[in-house]
């Protein structure tokens, strides 16, 4: 493509809006509803709408998610404003006469209901409507749009500055603000710079990052392509994990469009400026989501970690400045900078700017994707959202962080969230896993679970970690199988305590998190197991010096 | 070079530029516990050994890879740092079979010195007893997994001071292993020099020379030192 | 053995203490109230375990003696065979090493039964104090020894507690 580019762009809107016909059929095409035949479903729509002869009025379009996964495959008719649920390939012929008659035997979902109508889409936004493996459809979106602007009317400096003054906080989990992470990237010298997205969702119970990829891949490359150019560099690495393929798939087809209307590659939008974007696929080890590890990762080596300093800003990529943010950052800045700084910092709390997407899952009615401002109380996500426990069952706790996380009891759902509110009840915000609990689990057995996962992902290189989460692990196991006394919690503790503070990266620093948190907050669970201990220690206390530190 | 001052444990000292805080507290004459440090080796901080704390920081930071700043605060005895030490210590006995009274290295262990001068007496924590096995493929050397501790110097030296890259890491958590080229016997890798550097830098009794029996195994680190002055300080000079 | 070592020290040490339960001693009950019980070697079968939870019940201070009691020491290999390793052990011991009658002993009061995993004193009970050391040297018995005369806050250190 040639000549002014933004008026290339604009035509290419022009022209996807023109060509739009009058009833779109948007297909939910993401990994959830693909694994429930989506595919067949949309092929078999297109056949209807054939043999219907609406070929000129009707447009079945593969979007990304639609957000209610546990009723896919998931149909939506525009402007009907109708949305099929459990779809099957048999559903085809009865959509499309609906389309007529309004009659349909397929089951529905109201698209007015609290699920949708309290979600806040800056991320989702097009997620579930534009056609993800399209660039015409993310560009009708306004997409890419925000880059233009960048490029032509913004310093870098003040790229950071904007990004700064929008109060966007990391969305991997610490929540560490993103404008000083880039406004160091940019300060540190060197003349070779990297940007790296880092894909590589581990969380038991989390896809968000999964379903943005999947949904809207365009958007992370036009952030990592704004992000580049605030801090000076040139190449990009996407690092995804193995596990996804499906947002493999549409990445690779989303950079080669992007290089074909020379939107990534050498002098973007007739400006001097080059970016250039890779995926490196993951191995199956969710150490890797650590940032040092990963880096390590993408250089071709053993993928474990560091310790920092020196920060990746510092000394990253073969020991160059590097920028790393995750999926969802990325993917949050492209209307930053469309929309303005402003608007996005008048989103949220104080502190926690903009919305979070969370994937909810576990025992509650609607599981599924939602994005949320920052500062919605949970009791609305999970009981006005996601209606609540099943089967008439009663919500106990919350657990959000993964693995690195902690669970939040029934007593504290009107916890707005936010990163402060939730650090201090012990948990984290975490990449976006939301898994509720009733009241038929079990806490000790989560956090076993949890610590089963940390033991078998630890990778080996400091000793806390390694060896720590096999005693926590293990201590774990005689508790809950009734073989433990008061003696061995008092050990489990200690440990917890050592492992979070001595262990070399966040994976083994947060790896107690779920068994503190429980101990926390449901610590009769545990003492209900324990076993007395007649042989132990003499009951008045008169433990002799030399083991007092030892026991 | 600049210098920098810095207190550790309330005692004001000065320090190159650039140094770690373990080089700091070593020219200070202050000791602080290692394990998979190794002069001449590059560190990866992974014992955990020689976590210090440092005023201002919330976080306790490996001595050997930190370096120092400017009015640093350094702590290297705390009771909470006694405590995780000792606790690291009873974690790495009750992780493999580490069985003194039959080792080669009884004597000459560095995880054995470290554990009684920690003030470690007992392990409370229950012994894995993992199923390791034997490397004795080897012409010259065997590698005992059941008393190796992963602290990764036999690898680092094998890719830092000799170039051969025979020793790396496979696996991960507990079932992480040392293996040689692509986890084949000894005894048939192709890129051993035979050169024994490993051997040298083993602080347990997982790597020995062949033959050698119990409390027998005894280090020679000059031999690594002098590979590393020559190369670095082009002396061809044995330090002694 | 380490204990004959003391020499001289012995005759001291008789003056001061009653043995009142050794392999030396013929006296086959556990006695009650003892002040202080040395234990050897590690627990691994059902007669150690009634036995260990008697001393701890009739003594005061209870002494894990040597790394056999400390850690399992080499008693404590025959675990890395893993769990239900006690027929292959007693198959070993009795019938595959022997030159004479090979049978695994069967009747009751014999031999008796292994437990799964050999372990250390304290993973049974509770234990006062640790003197590690294969065997302990007999310096490091002594100096022990004298403290706990003394009465004083037993204080071990250094290479006092190295284990081998």
């Amino acid at each position: 493509m040639d000549g002014n580019m933004i008026s290339n762009l604009i035509q290419i809107k022009e022209q996807e809006l023109a060509a739009r016909k009058k009833i779109v059929l948007r297909c939910c095409m993401a990994a959830g509803c693909m694994s429930l035949d989506a595919k067949g479903v949309r092929e078999q729509l297109e056949k209807a709408v054939a043999e219907a002869g609406l070929q000129n009025e009707v447009e079945v379009r593969g979007v990304g998610c639609m957000r209610l996964c546990c009723e896919g495959p998931l149909v939506a008719a525009d402007p009907q404003n109708t949305l099929n649920i459990k779809v099957t390939t048999k559903n085809a012929p009865s959509i499309i006469a609906a389309l007529r008659d309004g009659k349909t035997e397929v089951s529905r979902t109201d698209p007015n209901s609290s699920f949708f109508t309290k979600q806040l889409s800056i991320v989702l936004a097009n997620s579930g409507v534009i056609n993800p493996e399209r660039i015409e459809s993310y560009i009708a979106a306004d997409g890419y749009h925000a880059l233009h602007e960048v490029l032509h009317e913004m310093t870098p400096r003040e790229a950071v500055e904007a990004l700064v003054k929008s109060g966007l906080r990391g969305r991997g989990g610490a929540g560490f603000p993103t404008g000083l992470k880039w406004g160091t990237v940019a300060k540190s010298p060197g003349a070779k710079k990297y940007v790296i997205c880092n894909a590589d969702e581990g969380d038991p119970g989390a896809f968000m990052d999964r379903s943005v990829l999947e949904s809207d891949p365009h958007a992370v490359l036009e952030g990592m392509a704004i992000a580049a150019y605030a801090v000076g560099a040139d190449q990009g690495f996407i690092y995804v994990r193995a596990e996804y393929p499906l947002a493999i798939a549409r990445l690779q087809i989303a950079i080669k469009q992007a290089k074909q209307l020379g939107l990534l590659g050498s002098g973007i939008f007739e400006s001097p400026f080059n970016f250039n974007v890779d995926i490196r696929i993951g191995a199956g080890a969710f150490v890797c989501g650590e940032e040092t590890a990963l880096m390590a990762s993408v250089e071709g080596k053993r993928g474990t970690p560091r310790p920092r300093p020196p920060f990746p800003a510092e000394s990253g990529l073969w020991g160059s400045p590097t920028l790393i943010n995750n999926v969802e950052t990325f993917a949050n800045v492209p209307p930053i900078y469309r929309n303005g700084a402003d608007w996005f910092a008048g989103i949220g709390t104080e502190k926690s700017k903009g919305t979070k997407v969370f994937a909810l899952a576990g025992k509650i009615r609607n599981t599924g994707l939602i994005e949320v401002p920052m500062g919605t109380p949970l009791r609305v996500i999970v009981e006005d959202m996601g209606g609540g426990a099943p089967d008439g069952g009663k919500i106990k706790a919350i657990q959000t962080g993964g693995p690195s996380g902690g669970c939040i009891p029934a007593q504290y759902l009107d916890t707005p969230v936010d990163y402060e509110s939730l650090g201090k009840l012990g948990s984290i915000m975490g990449s976006g896993g939301m898994i509720v609990m009733d009241d038929t689990t079990n806490m000790v057995e989560i956090a076993r679970f949890f610590m089963e996962f940390c033991m078998d992902e630890s990778c080996g290189k400091c000793v806390p970690c390694r060896a720590g989460t096999v005693q926590m692990h293990h201590l774990l196991n005689n508790i809950a199988n009734r073989r433990a006394t008061a003696r061995d919690l008092a050990k489990l503790e200690e440990l917890c305590d050592m492992v979070k503070h001595t262990s070399l990266c966040g994976l083994g620093q947060t790896a107690p998190n779920p068994v503190l948190s429980t101990l926390r907050f449901f610590r009769n669970e545990y003492e209900e197991l324990l076993q007395p201990d007649p042989f132990g220690p003499p009951s008045n206390g008169e433990v002799k010096k030399q083991t007092a530190a030892m026991h | 070079m600049a210098a920098k001052t810095l207190t550790i444990n309330g005692k004001q000292i000065s320090a190159e530029e650039g140094a770690t805080i373990l080089q700091a507290a070593e020219e200070a004459g202050v000791k602080i516990p290692t394990l998979c440090h190794l002069d001449g080796v590059y560190d990866v901080g992974a014992c955990r050994l020689c976590l210090v704390e440092v005023t201002g920081v919330p976080k306790l930071l490996p001595a050997c890879t930190t370096k120092v700043s400017e009015g640093m605060e350094i702590k290297t005895d705390s009771e909470q740092l006694q405590k995780y030490r000792r606790l690291t210590l009873e974690l790495l006995f009750a992780e493999r079979n580490h069985v003194c009274a039959v080792c080669v290295a009884n004597g000459h262990c560095e995880l054995q010195t470290l554990a009684y001068s920690q003030g470690m007496d007992h392990v409370r924590y229950d012994y894995c007893f993992p199923k390791w096995g034997v490397d004795n493929t080897h012409r010259l050397f065997g590698m005992d997994h059941n008393r190796c501790i992963l602290c990764t110097r036999c690898v680092r030296v094998c890719w830092h001071i000799e170039g051969a890259g025979t020793k790396n890491v496979a696996g991960r958590g507990s079932k992480a292993k040392i293996i040689t080229d692509l986890n084949m016997p000894w005894g048939e890798s192709g890129s051993c020099t035979n050169c024994g550097k490993c051997v040298q830098s083993c602080p347990t009794g997982a790597l020995f020379y062949k033959g050698s029996t119990v409390a027998e195994m005894e280090r020679d680190r000059s031999r690594l030192e002098f590979i590393v002055t020559a190369r670095e300080k082009k002396l061809w000079v044995a330090s002694d | 053995m380490s204990f004959l070592d003391l020499d001289e020290f012995l005759i001291e040490l008789a003056q001061k203490v009653e043995i009142v339960f050794s392999p030396v001693v013929d006296v086959k009950e556990y006695p009650r109230d003892v002040d202080v019980c040395l234990i050897e070697g590690a627990i691994c079968n059902e007669d150690h375990v009634e036995m260990v939870h008697k001393i701890r019940k009739y003594t005061k201070t209870v002494v894990s003696f040597g790394d056999c009691a400390v850690t399992g020491n080499v008693t404590a290999i025959r675990n890395q065979l893993g769990l239900g390793n006690r027929e292959n052990v007693l198959q070993r011991a009795y019938v595959e090493a022997a030159q004479l009658n090979p049978c695994v002993p069967e009747d009751k009061g014999i031999v008796p039964p292994l437990l799964e995993r050999v372990m250390p004193v304290h993973e049974m009970v509770y234990v006062d104090y640790y003197l590690p050391g294969c065997p302990p040297p007999a310096a490091r018995i002594k100096s022990f020894v004298t403290q706990l005369l003394e009465g004083k806050e037993l204080h071990l250190a250094g290479a006092e507690i190295k284990f081998g």
